[in-house]
């Protein structure tokens, strides 16, 4: 039998929540310690990769004739679309007045700006004149040189830039009020970080006013940008003429793929979260058992937008797409193939399961899982279309040399070792907005309507600010 | 750096973007020549001379057995070997060549990918490749649909050319140092000195004058280059005679015999080479 179950302790006093929360970022476990030591050493691997690569040559990883492309496009992917479900989370629930991601959004939002940073990373590493990457922006120059606004690379250019900083400006911008909780219960260089962040915050009611409004216009700016982005990534491989790649359906697939690989990796830092730093009490097992549904959804959505390409190239007759259709199921490649069905369209299944659901070393195991699937699926996109495109002369198979892993697995030490340094420098969990829910649950239903009509544009009369500390 | 040069220069680059370079499905354009190829695969016995002449008069690097291997190799001329099952009886056993180097593609794919730019369409009809423009994005090689862009894996400079070797590089090319794409010109110094000549002495570039290494050094002469512009040209007469049309997917012949072709045609790149298909003896 379902419980009715609240998401929240709604007793919970603001004051605990302060401390709770500050507390966070000056005691962890120690395998928080733990973590951050591991991301650095595979840092230090993808360094050294990079040294190797950048002075040696790009042959150093493998690529070769047919492959132009392999691993770097498909982390970069791969990290793009990471970066959409924080925007899912803290913009379009936000605006859905879906309540129960405010414990969460905070650590999704930074996961979407780092994952943007790492991303942003691989089109740079896998150039071959790194120097000369600055030469892909509309700069001026006397020479009257301009980059060729036909290509999808400087569309990718614009797109990840004006997604990254809109990303970064949501995220300081919501977390305002909470820095000012910060400013006011710090001593030495987390006080003048604060003071210097939280922008004079008061909590007064103008401010607040003025917050709500930004933050607002913020969500809707941004959810656009989210889908434009993922989008302009396929057009990378949608606008090429490659069996394979020249899909019309990629943009609604990449963004689907996206969320789910995002909403995957939502729940594995929830749990690492949770862990590291005892917010047992913020979140919950009925937040998770939402996020897991969520996830669920979109993984069914991204299932269908699988068989629905298979049928098309299948009944499309087209003589390269089909070939290249069998031989991914058939080839060398099979067993990504496979992996990746299996982890993206078999594995999420647990997810129904509520006893699993409510089971955090099983949904650790199954987030992963999860993203492994959608990790195989850009890796799927990008190298089977090059081993076996139009010219039969250069068929060939080319797996990744150990420079290409490591720069691919330090890709994953490098996020990580940016969100562990956040999450101990920046209050992960949203302090005034937990407040708020646990506000807005007391009261009467009677009272909630009154509000939910006046949400954004007036605040009420007991807005939780800095005064709870 | 003047606010008028700058204004200049983004009309002069809107004027290009808008007119579209140089392809037009009616046969309006604005080409100075239109340098084409025809190979004659039933000529071909797979010697390989035009490939080695291509490494001589373009500076290509030598990159050693275990780098050719691991497909890292720079021939932009190269030498495709198939076996045909069906033609197993013939006294070739159902070899079959298929020279391949960049076919020019009117419609060319890999120009409008390319970030910087530094691909772009010549009005001679040529793909252009700018090596300092080059930043390694290798887009262009991805949507070649013929795959024969070649990217500088390596630094190859010391090892392809020891000492004294460097004094056999043609000094009319450049050397391309690593992190640059690079590919068949259709010979583009030696059209340049053709039509710089020409220029001089006032007259229009002859048919023949401009000859490829590929061709120069092919020993059955399968390979004939010219503009087709030029009504008179041996190259335009070839296509004519085999009726093979520029800016089709499919070429509609009025006789079956006629041997012409373009490969990957259905692609609608209007690659800028025909080949001539082989003719088999009856057994």
């Amino acid at each position: 039998m379902m419980v009715n179950e609240k998401d929240i302790n709604e007793q919970i006093a603001w004051a605990k929540i302060n401390t709770d929360v500050l507390r966070s970022m000056e005691n962890p476990r120690k395998s928080y310690w733990v973590a951050v030591a591991v991301c650095l050493a595979m840092v230090a691997c993808a360094m050294l990769a990079e040294y190797i690569q950048y002075t040696v040559g790009m042959g150093v990883s493998n690529l070769n004739n047919p492959h132009m492309w392999d691993m770097y496009i498909a982390t970069f992917v791969f990290w793009i679309g990471m970066s959409h479900s924080g925007t899912l989370l803290s913009a379009i629930l936000h605006l859905l007045h879906a309540d129960w991601r405010k414990p969460i959004y905070r650590f999704a939002e930074a996961m979407t700006t780092f994952s943007l940073l790492t991303a942003g990373l691989f089109p740079i590493i896998h150039l071959g004149r790194v120097w000369n990457m600055y030469w892909v922006l509309p700069y001026v120059s006397d020479r009257g040189i301009w980059p060729n606004f036909r290509s999808p690379l400087v569309w990718d250019a614009f797109a990840i830039s004006t997604y990254l900083s809109a990303s970064m400006l949501f995220l300081f911008i919501g977390m305002i009020p909470d820095l000012a909780i910060c400013r006011d219960n710090t001593t030495g260089w987390r006080k003048k970080l604060y003071t210097a962040l939280s922008l004079g915050w008061e909590g007064n009611d103008r401010q607040w006013r003025n917050f709500r409004k930004v933050y607002l216009l913020m969500a809707c700016f941004l959810i656009p940008l989210a889908v434009s982005v993922h989008s302009i990534v396929s057009a990378d491989f949608a606008m090429s003429i490659m069996p394979g790649w020249h899909v019309t359906s990629f943009p609604p697939y990449f963004v689907a793929g996206a969320l789910y690989s995002g909403c995957a990796a939502i729940i594995t830092l929830f749990i690492m979260l949770r862990y590291f730093f005892r917010f047992e009490e913020y979140m919950t097992l009925p937040i998770m058992e939402k996020t897991a549904k969520l996830t669920f959804a979109i993984a069914m959505v991204w299932t269908y937008l699988n068989l629905i390409e298979f049928a098309s190239v299948w009944y499309g007759h087209d003589m390269y797409n089909k070939e290249l259709l069998i031989a991914k199921a058939t080839g060398p490649y099979a067993w990504v193939f496979w992996t990746m069905l299996f982890c993206g369209s078999v594995v999420p299944f647990a997810l129904a399961i509520r006893k699993l659901r409510r089971h955090m070393p099983t949904m650790f195991v199954v987030s992963i899982l999860l993203n492994v699937g959608m990790f195989f699926e850009r890796w799927m996109i990008v190298a089977p279309t090059l081993s076996l495109s139009h010219e039969p002369w250069q068929w060939d198979v080319m797996w990744g040399s150990i420079v290409q892993w490591a720069l691919v697995f330090g890709s994953f030490g490098w996020f990580g070792l940016l969100f562990l340094v956040f999450v101990k420098v920046f209050p992960s969990v949203s302090m005034y907005e937990v407040k708020e829910m646990v506000f807005h649950r007391n009261m009467t239903a009677g009272q909630r309507d009154v509000l939910r009509m006046t949400d954004h544009a007036k605040p009420v009369k007991q807005t939780p600010g800095v005064e709870g500390a | 750096m003047s606010l008028d040069n700058i204004l200049n220069n983004w009309s002069d680059y809107r004027k290009a973007a808008e007119e579209g370079g140089f392809y037009d499905p009616e046969g309006n354009h604005p080409y100075e020549h239109r340098w084409t190829m025809s190979i004659n695969l039933d000529l071909c016995n797979g010697c390989n001379a035009c490939s080695t002449a291509c490494y001589a008069e373009n500076n290509l690097a030598f990159v050693g057995k275990e780098r050719f291997e691991k497909g890292h190799a720079m021939s932009w001329m190269r030498i495709e070997r198939y076996w045909d099952d069906q033609d197993k009886d013939y006294p070739e056993k159902g070899a079959s060549f298929l020279p391949m180097m960049c076919q020019q593609c009117g419609a060319a794919t890999c120009e409008p990918v390319c970030p910087v730019a530094a691909t772009y369409h010549t009005p001679d009809g040529l793909n252009a490749q700018v090596y300092n423009r080059c930043i390694g994005s290798r887009y262009c090689s991805n949507n070649c649909p013929y795959r024969v862009r070649y990217f500088n894996f390596y630094s190859y400079y010391d090892d392809a050319w020891p000492e004294p070797m460097q004094q056999q590089l043609n000094p009319d090319i450049t050397v391309r140092d690593k992190g640059v794409m690079e590919k068949c010109t259709f010979c583009v110094q030696r059209i340049r000195s053709a039509k710089d000549k020409a220029q001089m002495e006032d007259r229009p570039v002859r048919d023949g004058e401009v000859m490829p290494a590929c061709a120069q050094s092919c020993p059955t002469s399968a390979i004939v280059f010219g503009d087709t512009l030029d009504e008179n040209s041996a190259i335009s007469k070839l296509w004519k005679k085999h009726q093979v049309k520029r800016n089709v997917t499919q070429q509609h012949k009025e006789n079956p015999e006629l041997r012409g072709y373009r490969i990957f045609e259905e692609l609608n790149v209007d690659p800028s080479v025909m080949y001539l298909e082989r003719v088999r003896e009856e057994v």
